[in-house]
């Protein structure tokens, strides 16, 4: 059983973030395993779960889930080997700061050595990344510049739009995987919900194709990639 | 053409004369509807060519994230004629100007967009604004849901002549009325909290039971009005009897904020309610059309919101088709497809079309959807079942042109 664990959905959940969570559950019954979401709500404890899916929020949403976050056991379970995927306002999350309305530097998570300040202009558009070989499509809206601390990998080198800084986007680490991309990234992008899904289940998977791969091509081919 | 009002200034009378100019001539031409290029022109002459425009009349604004086209029609029908109205969809300023100076009445229904309203109400210091509800719509051009009920609300504080007319269910409504001098609430059955299960005020998340509140004491406030499921209108403790010919509980909603409304201009309560009932089709939409050898009824959602909506009082038989685009008027990013409840369509075989096909289909596919992604529309060209057309706005404007009223 592959438990996914949907974070705070009500406060972290702007663009149908939480299909990312589905997407992730759909892809595992596809090949035959079982699979559940379990939904951490605003006043519930963290669920133990194989995969956690964090998403993006509006300043005052992204404040509270921060907090609430802080004072869960989510950083020692990623720490102990959980996954987890972040888009957007949970990428900045999980950094150590990031500006908010109120404040300039927003305690975060401190899962990763990252910093989010204020950007000049807010950043709305198609994003894709080259990631290795493959390429993440997807769309952001953000007004965050994010500068990643000595060492730290982000997810891939921008080729469309913004992410972290214009050069790079996201984060990714031996568990985490966390990128502008808002919404739905996963379902744009099956070969990367795969990824994270091996990972998590310590096996590869077999093959599994579904309309989700013409999707992904058709966004390729729409941003000429 | 109307004739113009003798109190304008040159400047405004300037403006008015270009206004017509550049849509008469964009009408000639074949372009579009000739409203809002010549109410740009209109505004470039003179800037504040809508408070003139408006001045002496007057005006019930309505606006809100879904159904401001069909409450704005309501009651430009259900209202005393003549009406001045912006009827094409134009609902931005450049719109208003278009339709202020070509109509001259001495009543106007303004449909505004949610982003334009403070901006509006400063300029036509309107009798009643209606502000229906406020929930996430192409959030990648307009402001985030949030923003904007913040902004709603300094413009409530800012408008203390004015009587609002808000959707005491929708707490991002309520934030923006709660400091209103004048406000009537009207209390709506509604599924879809996404937006709002963080409280507005404090971000606490908020308690959905008969009226939602909040622990920091921020609640529904008390309505003067109520639909309830059945759509059974009350207004002021007293059912009103409405046949509305629009389909749909959200339409029921809809008159009662019209009736609500027109009886603060002084209407009579019966004969709106009587002249409610003749509103059959709102530019095009809810009408049955032809296509090729298909039945169509043409359905406009364009946001999750929009969706359920529609969903939840869909025909148990015929033909689905959704058709999706993320053009700049639908905005560009279709992530909102995975807030809509498409899960609910679980059972029946979805046709997917329009641009973003391929994201409907995915979205349909993770919740096991049965669906058909359609390449080629005419291969539907054939067929005798009749078809329910959901389709965001772009989509909806090409099915509109290819198709005709039955």
């Amino acid at each position: 059983m592959l438990t996914i664990g949907l974070l705070l959905p009500e406060l972290l959940g702007t663009y149908g973030d939480s299909g990312n969570a589905r997407v992730l559950a759909h892809r595992v019954r596809a090949r035959s395993l079982p699979a559940e979401i379990v939904v951490m709500k605003v006043g519930e404890s963290l669920p133990e779960a194989d995969v956690y899916v964090l998403g993006g929020g509006e300043d005052g949403p992204q404040r509270l889930a921060c907090d609430l976050l802080r004072a869960s056991d989510l950083v020692r379970r990623v720490n102990d080997g959980a996954h987890l995927f972040a888009v957007c306002a949970g990428l900045q999350i999980i950094g150590t700061s990031f500006a908010v309305a109120g404040s300039d530097n927003f305690e975060g998570l401190g899962l990763i050595d990252a910093v989010t300040q204020r950007g000049q202009v807010r950043s709305v558009g198609d994003l894709a990344l080259s990631v290795g070989d493959a390429v993440l499509v997807g769309f952001e809206n953000h007004g965050g510049v994010t500068t990643l601390g000595e060492g730290v990998r982000p997810l891939g080198a921008v080729c469309r739009g913004r992410g972290n800084d214009g050069e790079s986007d996201g984060v990714r680490t031996q568990h985490i995987w966390a990128t502008y991309a808002h919404g739905p990234a996963l379902a744009m992008n099956p070969w990367l919900a795969d990824e994270i899904l091996s990972a998590a289940l310590g096996r590869e998977l077999d093959p599994y194709v579904s309309v989700a791969d013409r999707l992904h091509l058709a966004r390729r081919q729409a941003l000429g990639l | 053409m109307a004739v113009m009002k003798r109190s304008l200034s040159l400047r405004s009378r300037l403006a008015v004369v270009g206004l017509r100019l550049v849509n008469a001539l964009s009408r000639l031409l074949g372009r579009g509807q000739g409203t809002v290029a010549g109410g740009r022109v209109g505004l470039r002459i003179d800037p504040s060519l809508l408070r003139h425009l408006a001045q002496d009349r007057e005006v019930i604004v309505v606006s809100g994230t879904n159904g401001k086209t069909t409450t704005s029609a309501m009651l430009a029908a259900a209202w005393a004629s003549p009406v001045a109205h912006n009827t094409t969809g134009a609902n931005m300023m450049a719109g208003h100007v278009a339709a202020l100076a070509s109509n001259s009445a001495p009543r106007v229904v303004l449909e505004t967009d949610e982003a334009w309203l403070d901006v509006v109400v400063a300029q036509v210091r309107p009798a009643v604004v209606v502000l229906l509800n406020l929930s996430r719509d192409q959030l990648d051009r307009a402001t985030e849901v949030r923003a904007l009920a913040q902004r709603w609300r300094d413009m409530v504080a800012l408008s203390p002549d004015v009587t609002f007319v808000a959707n005491a269910s929708d707490p991002l409504v309520c934030f923006a009325t709660e400091l209103a001098a004048k406000v009537l609430y009207v209390a709506v059955p509604s599924a879809w909290h996404e937006d709002a299960s963080a409280c507005p005020k404090c971000a606490q998340p908020l308690t959905f039971a008969q009226r939602w509140s909040c622990s920091c004491g921020f609640a529904q406030p008390v309505a003067y009005s109520s639909v309830d499921q059945s759509g059974n209108i009350v207004v002021g403790d007293v059912a009103v009897p409405v046949e509305t010919t629009l389909p749909g509980l959200f339409n029921r909603v809809n008159a009662a904020f019209a009736i609500v409304a027109l009886q603060r201009v002084g209407e009579d309560q019966a004969r709106v309610a009587s002249r409610l009932s003749a509103v059959s089709v709102v530019q095009g939409r809810y009408g049955v059309r032809r296509w090729r050898e298909r039945t169509l009824r043409l359905l406009l959602a364009k946001n999750p919101a929009g969706v359920a909506a529609l969903l939840a009082d869909l025909d148990s038989s015929g033909e689905i088709w959704v058709a999706i685009n993320a053009q700049i008027a639908d905005g560009r990013d279709p992530s909102w497809l995975y807030d809509a409840p498409f899960e609910w369509l679980a059972g029946r075989t979805v046709h997917c079309l329009g641009e973003r096909r391929l994201d409907l289909a995915t979205r349909l596919a993770i919740d096991g959807v049965d669906h058909r992604v359609i390449d080629d529309e005419e291969t539907l060209a054939t067929g005798s079942d009749t078809v329910t057309l959901i389709a965001n706005y772009t989509t909806f404007q090409h099915w509109l042109a290819v198709s005709t009223p039955c």
